[in-house]
């Protein structure tokens, strides 16, 4: 099927929207009706046909106005794509990796002609068609992890690996769950998750990079992370929260189907050959509750597991004052039948909701 | 003046030790203010005779006693960027093995900190010891200003005029702790403001 791209805004007026494919396809993130910060790592090598588990890098519908909002994002902040000099190479390996992936996966959106070091590289979604020579920079418009990040949806961290741990000395971030990059590059694994609620003690994050840090060339694995947005913001940055924070207060019964966003981050992890860097590509997907709620067993699951949160959770994720709000709205789609195991909607077999 | 006990804190926060002489044929040792209590503590006329020190007093006056301790070299600065292009000299033209001692404030330690870990030292050649004030060097995370010595919770940033709270996220390339804006969902809400630890 050819994909048609979205022509819609991330901020201002939030024409944002998902198409019935879109909705079918979400990252629905709970496999049970609770939810416990756990080590949920799995190989990413494919999932079902046409899930977002599908390809190493997953093209979608947001693809060009997601493109679109990060380069308006790095026009006001250039700080929020930083390599250190040490990085250089993983990002060749970066650029390697997504041209190779993207033109195997989509060669009718993408295409990559090796001659020797000369590259040519075509991204007909966004109209681009460049020549230049692997491995110098001086043949690209910017940094090689820059430039294809900014052809590459959801954000990346770069992660030298040394001393045992797993260092952030580079990234593209422009989509984020309110952490800066500027602060927290050069950071290293417990640093950077250091403010996380209750992880640290249960140990989670020592048996994580203790995976991490075995992750082979070739055998990428993934995990999804979720919080809570209003309106489709993607730039949910700390430098501009003094600016979106207030949008958290404009839910009201109403508007909270449309508005209220679970948004959720297919993250993988994939081994870069000749930096041994670790990329950490963060895919963020937004659907509203309205939504969401078209599936009866993600309408029952989601009022459980927002319900049954830990306090600290929903106030890490910033979304404890709305809490009340949100469980009115999402009790109305609970009747309290059980629901089938794992994480897809079973829209086949789960009954429709019986009030 | 006692020294203060840090509660437990999240990982990315620093954590700060007692000065101990060390074997090294040079020694610097960079302290601010009550800093250089920490300084008098671990001194002895051997050390003293291979160490150069380069003390801020802000105010305090310790500076005769250090003289006196007859160190090989002495600096005292007005201000730590005035302090800085020596400080990144002695790095710069130190012999192997060069062992650094730094006290004071955390703003203190956090840069020179910096500017050594960036001069090659491996962190293992450097040793810190918090004394005297508790204030914090802070980064607004909307304008990126730094304010120097934050003693309250929140804060006025200097620089944007955004209200902050203080949090214990650290940034040791910054040697800054991250402050946000604490009204942004309830502009002019501000709760009055506190001593950081009280
Ligand atoms: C190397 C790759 C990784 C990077 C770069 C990364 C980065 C981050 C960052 C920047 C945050 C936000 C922290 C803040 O509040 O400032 C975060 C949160 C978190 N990370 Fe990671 N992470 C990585 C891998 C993992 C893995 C493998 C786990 C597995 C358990 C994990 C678990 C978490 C959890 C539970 C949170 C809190 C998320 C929430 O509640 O919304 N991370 N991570």
């Amino acid at each position: 099927m050819t994909l048609q791209f979205n022509d819609e805004t991330f901020r201002d007026d939030y024409s944002f929207h998902n198409s019935q494919r879109a909705i079918d396809r979400f990252p629905f993130p709970f496999h049970e009706d609770s939810y416990m910060y756990s080590v949920n790592m799995e190989q990413h090598r494919g999932g079902p046909a046409d899930s977002v588990y599908e390809k190493r890098f997953d093209v979608d519908e947001h693809y060009v106005a997601e493109m679109r909002d990060r380069a308006m994002v790095l026009a006001d902040d250039p700080l929020r794509c930083q390599c250190l000099p040490h990085m250089t190479l993983a990002g060749w390996d970066l650029l390697e990796l997504i041209m190779v992936s993207k033109s195997e996966d989509y060669p009718d959106l993408f295409e990559l002609h090796r001659d020797g070091d000369t590259w040519r590289w075509v991204n007909k979604p966004m109209g681009i068609d460049d020549t230049f020579t692997f491995m110098d920079e001086t043949t690209l418009p910017y940094g090689p992890m820059e430039y294809i990040t900014r052809q590459a949806q959801g954000d990346f961290c770069v992660l030298d690996q040394r001393d045992e741990n797993l260092w952030m000395d580079a990234g593209m971030i422009t989509t984020q769950a309110d952490w800066s990059l500027d602060f927290d590059i050069g950071m290293n694994f417990f640093e950077w998750h250091a403010p996380v609620p209750l992880a640290h003690e249960k140990g989670i994050f020592v048996r994580a990079l203790k995976f991490l840090l075995n992750i082979q060339q070739g055998a990428p694995a993934r995990r999804l992370n979720w919080t809570m947005t209003v309106n489709p913001l993607l730039d949910t940055s700390p430098e501009n929260y003094h600016k979106w924070g207030i949008q958290k207060t404009s839910l009201t019964p109403e508007n909270i189907g449309s508005k209220q966003h679970l948004r959720v981050e297919l993250q993988t992890f994939f081994r870069l050959p000749r930096s041994n860097a670790l990329v950490f590509p963060i895919r963020c997907y937004l659907c509203s509750f309205q939504d969401l709620m078209t599936k009866p067993k993600w309408g029952r699951r989601l009022h459980r597991v927002i319900r049954d949160l830990p306090d600290e959770l929903a106030t890490y994720k910033g979304f404890i004052d709305n809490r009340p709000m949100m469980l009115d709205y999402l009790s109305q789609f609970d009747d309290g039948l059980p629901t089938s195991l794992g994480v897809f909607a079973d829209t086949d077999t789960e009954p429709p909701l019986q009030k | 003046m006692p020294k203060f006990e840090f509660p437990p804190s999240i990982r990315s926060r620093p954590v700060y030790g007692t000065l101990e002489a060390r074997p090294g044929k040079h020694h610097l040792m960079v302290a601010d203010a009550d800093g250089a209590e920490a300084i008098l503590d671990v001194a002895t006329p051997e050390l003293m005779a291979k160490t150069h020190i380069i003390y801020i007093p802000k105010g305090a006056v310790f500076t005769d006693k250090l003289r006196a301790l007859k160190p090989a070299q002495f600096y005292e600065g007005p201000s730590y960027a005035a302090s800085l292009q020596r400080i990144r000299h002695v790095l710069q033209n130190a012999h192997m093995g060069l062992q650094i001692y730094l006290a004071g404030t955390e703003g203190l330690m956090g840069q020179a900190q910096n500017e050594a870990m960036q001069a090659g030292y491996p962190h293992t050649a450097i040793q810190t010891e918090h004394r005297g004030s508790i204030a914090r060097r802070m980064q607004c995370v909307h304008c990126k200003g730094i304010t120097e010595d934050v003693e309250t919770d929140p804060f006025v940033c200097a620089h944007c005029g955004l209200n902050l709270f203080v949090r214990d996220h650290y940034s040791r390339r910054l040697a800054a702790y991250q402050g946000v804006c604490i009204d942004a969902e309830d502009p002019g809400n501000v709760p009055e403001a506190k001593g950081i630890y009280e």
